[in-house]
């Protein structure tokens, strides 16, 4: 047993409970609640005009059907714009169920509660709602043009125009030595954990009190929007996240309808409810992200330095603005990269479509952002004839210009200032990693195989750990026990295993002896959530805090006992005692026991710490002014601004020139979250990530036709990569330390998404020597490309004969 | 995603089981490995109103490869078929075609007799019927009888067979003499449904030259097809035929729709390659056997 955890590959302690099946996820709660089920709208753009429920209601087991017409005061009200911006100058939210109008297929519109889910569905079945289709808007170029509107009153469709500049981009790209422009657009694709949303509610009428299970990110702004939603006073209601089965952001909007409706029914119905999302829903009323359309401008000189960058976006935000336009300020924002830009210039237009609503996805608007940066790298290395690593080295920040400010406002309305990095250090790791001086020698042993093969890579910085705060509590019991909590939620991360090697860093315990609590409002009520690669920088460090509040009193109350200096002792292995001096020593457990003055001796323990067991001084009270009872202590971290992660990822592909499948053949990751806590935690986080990018690059699309109805809402058609398709990962590391939290630690959770497409699209230009301007592609629309004459060369292409020739 | 009400019968013999289908009526619905079945019923695409399990009728459950060919029984799971030895001498297709059939989850439950009286286009084993001239016996209650191929794939999802009746085997020839075979398909992941495969027999006269060449395909076409591609190849000596010129006769005999993952034109393309490969292969073997 060591207690010198931190920066060690200690093995994930909630790994055994998930895999045997001992996890608690939120279907595993209430066997016998009633059952919820939602008629959700089948067109994507219409007026309710009635609903007939008549036919419904001889349905056995039926219990309550709900319309908007049930719902009143704040619940008849629509949803909360969560995140209010200035330049969100039209935001629209739906209504827990659909109030006159439908937006996007999937939107709730009845709820049904029936004795189970079977019985729920069949009434479903029987309700009839008649719409009167109104003119659909799919897609950004439909957006824009604004033929038809989503939302009547907003005839442009434009939700937000957000805007950044640090110069005026003009006159800057007027004297640039050149200019190139291009357009190019990525598509949507969604979170899709293993476990869809979820809600089980519970109302004690006696206590008056609603206790409410979530899949969520967010508990305890979940709970402030249910007792403010359905005007409860907020201590009598609780929020906890039992075990979740990922959430990869879709989890961190809230209330969803659900989140509302479920505890409505319980409190009406007084007894329990339980909603479990299936997946056909989750495909088509959760969320989804990532389409954009990308207009970029930029100039350079003859070296391929950046002068200027304009980029204007336009960015599909689905039917509603329900998480403000956090979305497009961080793909302005993180598209700047690793890079020194002179001038910038961004203009994003988040705009309404009649589809499924835009909020964050792993990534959460990085990956669009990197791949307009990369690509744009990509462009001026091929208009120069350089190599493509030679440009980027050209234009990286260098180590000796941090902290580096780009004048630019992040998420959090916090300055874009880089706390720390060496990303010339990432290129040199990266090139070495992925063999990039051998890709020719490579490319022509593919050749030989009768294969085209491509080099790409694309680098990124992430804007980590944003505020406004996390909360940590640490508490020693008497038993030796030591309980963490702290408010934000967790969904397979591996939080219960990191916050464990901090604090057995930090106190000196042994991890065996740390239970780990999150997302539960019982044990903490103060916190955010789980968003932003956020979790271990800031729940960490204030944990960490909580942690060396807990050491100092227990240094206190030993030294106090054992008669000596508070300075020289030291706790090891859950022991405090004099340093240097065998035998003087106690158990942390009977520093907890007598942190608490007792009168009763209610066990064996307890009697160390009764009144005539250990009398004190007669002119001290037993607990000092100013102290409190007990080994505990409850400290928050609130940073000044976010910390900036880093990383440069590099992909090999390997195409068939005669059914042009797409293979990734190597994968390379560079990555640098400043000091690691788990190694083994951080690499299985890039793994995850890396999958996810590979299936936002070759396999994942939501494929909406003109009507709005999703073409792919099922497993079967909406392919994400399985293990088969997620190649081998080469992973190198560096550490540059953040100065701006005492751990020293940077977000790791997103970093393996965010230059996957940008990567990918690289190497396939590479290997095809045609521009690639549309992502993800897949094997058809390769060949589509390959066989159109009109379709644009590279020009690296035409300088390396023989390869992008159609056979 | 819950089923719509259903009864549910689990007969003991097959009588029973042509007895309870004609007194259910024709919303009744065979459930045997269920891999089809339960998903659309669980999306209430399909709402039948009785579910009659066959798992419990003895006799379903066995491969007899003879020398005429292989007799698949309705309950057998395309995992057994895909690691019977037997089989695979008498008609090697069956191995090679079900080693395509999606993942081995799939495979432990999902039957082949199923998978061919659902009669999904994109199904390798409705493919591999019609390539190897097979047919279907089917129990009714006016007694047994064989169904060609030909006569039994009337469209998408559809099939001649209509009132009380279980498909309760299907028979594959046996591979001809001096004959090779391949399996081929590209799919968006590995064990996806087909974006196009190929299977593929080629038959050498005594002078090792080409005498016949037949292939079907996977997801292309409404209803399995076999298309003859002697004529491109006929006479040539089987190491040095022209399978290219194989491959561009089948791409103009095909017709291919467009879905979300691949568009008619790519299909048609990938039926050449996968023509082409697969051809290449079958020969190799075909002329392994006249040695």
């Amino acid at each position: 047993m060591t207690t010198k955890l931190f920066g060690e590959p200690v093995r994930r302690r909630e790994d055994a409970r998930l895999i045997v099946g001992k996890g608690r996820y939120l279907d595993d709660i209430g066997s016998n609640a009633l059952a919820a089920a939602f008629v959700r709208s089948p067109h994507a753009h219409a007026r309710v005009v009635d609903i007939d429920v008549d036919g419904a209601l001889e349905v056995e087991g039926l219990v309550a059907i709900y319309t908007y017409e049930d719902l009143h005061g704040p619940m008849a009200e629509p949803l909360p714009v969560l995140i209010p911006h200035p330049q969100l100058h039209a935001p629209r939210t739906g209504y827990p169920l659909a109030n006159g109008e439908v937006n996007h297929v999937g939107e709730p519109v009845v709820m049904v509660v029936a004795t189970d889910r079977y019985v729920a569905e069949d009434v479903c079945d029987r309700i009839v709602v008649t719409y009167e289709e109104l003119p659909v808007v799919v897609g950004v170029d439909a957006a824009r043009s604004a033929t038809h509107a989503v939302h009547a009153e907003i005839p442009d469709n434009v939700a937000a125009r957000h805007h950044q500049e640090t110069g005026d981009v003009e006159p800057a790209l007027a004297a640039s030595p050149h200019t190139l422009s291009f357009t190019q657009y990525i598509e949507r694709s969604a979170c899709m954990p293993m476990e869809g949303k979820g809600v089980h509610a519970r109302w004690d009428d006696a206590d008056s009190s609603l206790r409410v299970y979530s899949s969520t990110q967010a508990s305890t702004s979940v709970r402030a929007a249910i007792a403010a939603k359905l005007e409860l006073s907020l201590d009598k209601v609780e929020v906890i996240a039992p075990d979740v089965g990922g959430g990869f952001g879709v989890k961190i909007n809230h209330p969803w309808p659900e989140e509302l409706m479920v505890p409505l029914a319980a409190i009406a119905l007084q007894a329990e409810v339980k909603w479990s999302e299936d997946r056909r829903e989750h495909f088509i009323s959760s969320a989804h992200e990532r389409q954009q359309r990308q207009e970029i401008t930029v100039g350079y000189d003859d070296d391929g330095r950046i002068t200027a960058l304009d980029v204007h976006i336009w960015h599909d935000n689905g039917a509603y603005t329900p998480y403000g336009i956090i979305v497009p300020i961080v793909t302005a924002t993180q598209l700047v990269g690793p890079y020194v830009l002179p001038v910038y210039r961004v203009i994003v237009e988040s705009v309404y479509t009649n589809t499924v609503i835009v909020t964050p996805y792993r990534g959460a608007g990085r990956p669009q952002g990197c791949y307009a940066m990369e690509r744009t790298m990509d462009r001026i290395a091929d208009a120069l004839g350089l190599d493509r690593a030679l440009v980027r080295e050209r234009n990286l920040i260098r180590p000796d210009q941090f902290p580096y400010d780009h004048h630019l406002t992040f998420q959090d309305g916090r300055p874009v200032i880089y706390d720390s990095g060496d990303y010339p250090g990432l290129l040199d790791k990266l090139k070495a990693l992925v063999g990039w001086s051998a890709a020719e020698e490579l490319r022509a042993a593919a050749a030989e195989r009768g294969k085209l093969l491509g080099v790409g890579m694309a680098m990124y910085v992430e804007g980590t750990g944003p505020g406004p705060y996390e909360g940590g509590h640490v508490q020693v019991l008497g038993s030796g026990k030591v309980l963490v909590s702290t408010g934000l939620t967790s969904q397979g991360q591996g939080h219960e295993t990191v916050f464990a090697q901090i604090v057995a860093s930090e106190l000196g315990v042994p991890i065996e002896d740390i239970e780990v609590t999150t997302g539960d409002t019982r044990r903490f009520g103060y916190a955010v959530g789980t968003f932003a690669s956020r979790a271990a920088v800031m729940s960490g460090n204030a944990i960490a805090l909580a942690a060396r509040g807990v050491r100092e009193k227990a240094l206190r109350i030993a030294a106090d006992v054992l008669e000596v200096d508070p300075g020289d002792l030291e706790i090891d292995n859950g022991v405090v005692q004099v340093k240097g001096t065998p035998g003087a020593s106690m158990p942390l457990r009977t520093v907890a026991v007598v942190s608490n003055p007792l009168r009763y001796a209610f066990d064996e323990a307890a009697k160390q710490a009764t009144q005539f067991a250990r009398p004190g001084s007669d002119d001290k009270p037993p607990v000092a002014v100013g102290d409190a009872p007990g080994l505990e202590h409850v400290d928050y971290y609130s940073p000044i601004r976010s910390t900036f992660a880093s990383g440069a990822h590099a992909a090999i592909v390997e195409i068939d020139p005669a059914t042009w499948e797409i293979d990734v053949v190597k994968y390379a990751v560079v990555h640098d979250c400043g000091n690691v806590v788990n190694p083994m935690i951080v690499e299985g986080q890039v793994h995850g990530g890396v999958a996810q990018g590979v299936g936002g690059a070759l396999y994942e699309r939501m494929v909406y036709d003109k009507d709005g109805q999703l073409q792919n809402a099922s497993f079967m058609d909406f392919l994400m990569p399985y293990a088969s398709e997620v190649p081998d990962i080469d992973i190198d590391h560096q550490q540059t330390p953040s100065p701006l939290n005492a751990l020293g630690i940077k977000g790791a959770g997103e970093a393996g998404v965010i230059p996957g497409t940008a990567a990918i699209a690289s190497a396939i230009e590479d290997a095809v020597g045609r521009r690639i301007a549309s992502m993800p592609i897949s094997p058809t629309e390769l060949y589509d490309l390959m066989r159109n004459d009109d379709s644009e060369l590279t020009a690296a292409c035409a300088r390396r004969s023989g390869t992008g020739a159609m056979a | 995603m819950k089923p719509a009400p259903f009864r549910y019968a689990d007969p003991g013999t097959l009588e029973e089981a042509i007895a309870v289908l004609s007194s259910e009526g024709a919303g009744a619905k065979v459930l045997a490995g269920g891999q089809s079945l339960l998903p659309l019923l669980s999306m209430r695409l399909a709402a039948p109103t009785t579910l009659v399990d066959i798992n419990r009728v003895p006799g379903l459950d066995t491969v007899e490869a003879t020398g005429d060919g292989v007799t698949v029984g309705a309950l057998v799971r395309h995992n057994a078929l895909l690691h019977d030895a037997a089989a695979a001498r008498v008609q090697p297709l069956l191995a090679r075609a079900t080693a395509n059939v999606a993942h081995p989850a799939i495979r432990n439950r999902g039957t082949t007799v199923g998978s061919i009286a659902h009669a999904d286009p994109s199904g390798e084993m409705t493919s591999v019927l019609a390539l190897t001239d097979g047919h279907v016996t089917v129990a009714t209650p006016s007694g047994v009888s064989t169904v060609e191929w030909r006569d039994f794939f009337v469209g998408p999802l559809e099939t001649s067979v209509h009132g009380p009746a279980v498909v309760t085997s299907a028979f594959f020839p046996a591979l001809p003499d001096r004959s090779g075979t391949a399996f081929a398909e590209v799919a968006r992941r590995k064990g996806d449904y087909a974006v196009c495969g190929a299977g593929v027999v080629v038959t050498l006269d005594a002078d090792r030259r080409v005498a016949a060449v037949r292939a079907s395909y996977v997801s292309v076409g409404l209803t399995p097809e076999v298309h003859d591609l002697t004529d491109a190849v006929v006479g040539q000596p089987a190491d040095s035929a022209d399978w290219a010129a194989a491959g561009a006769l089948a791409r103009t005999l095909v017709d291919p729709d467009t879905d979300i993952h691949a568009s008619a034109d790519y299909r048609r393309l990938l039926v050449g390659v996968l023509t082409e490969r697969t051809l290449v292969a079958a020969a190799a073997e075909a002329l392994g056997g006249t040695e």
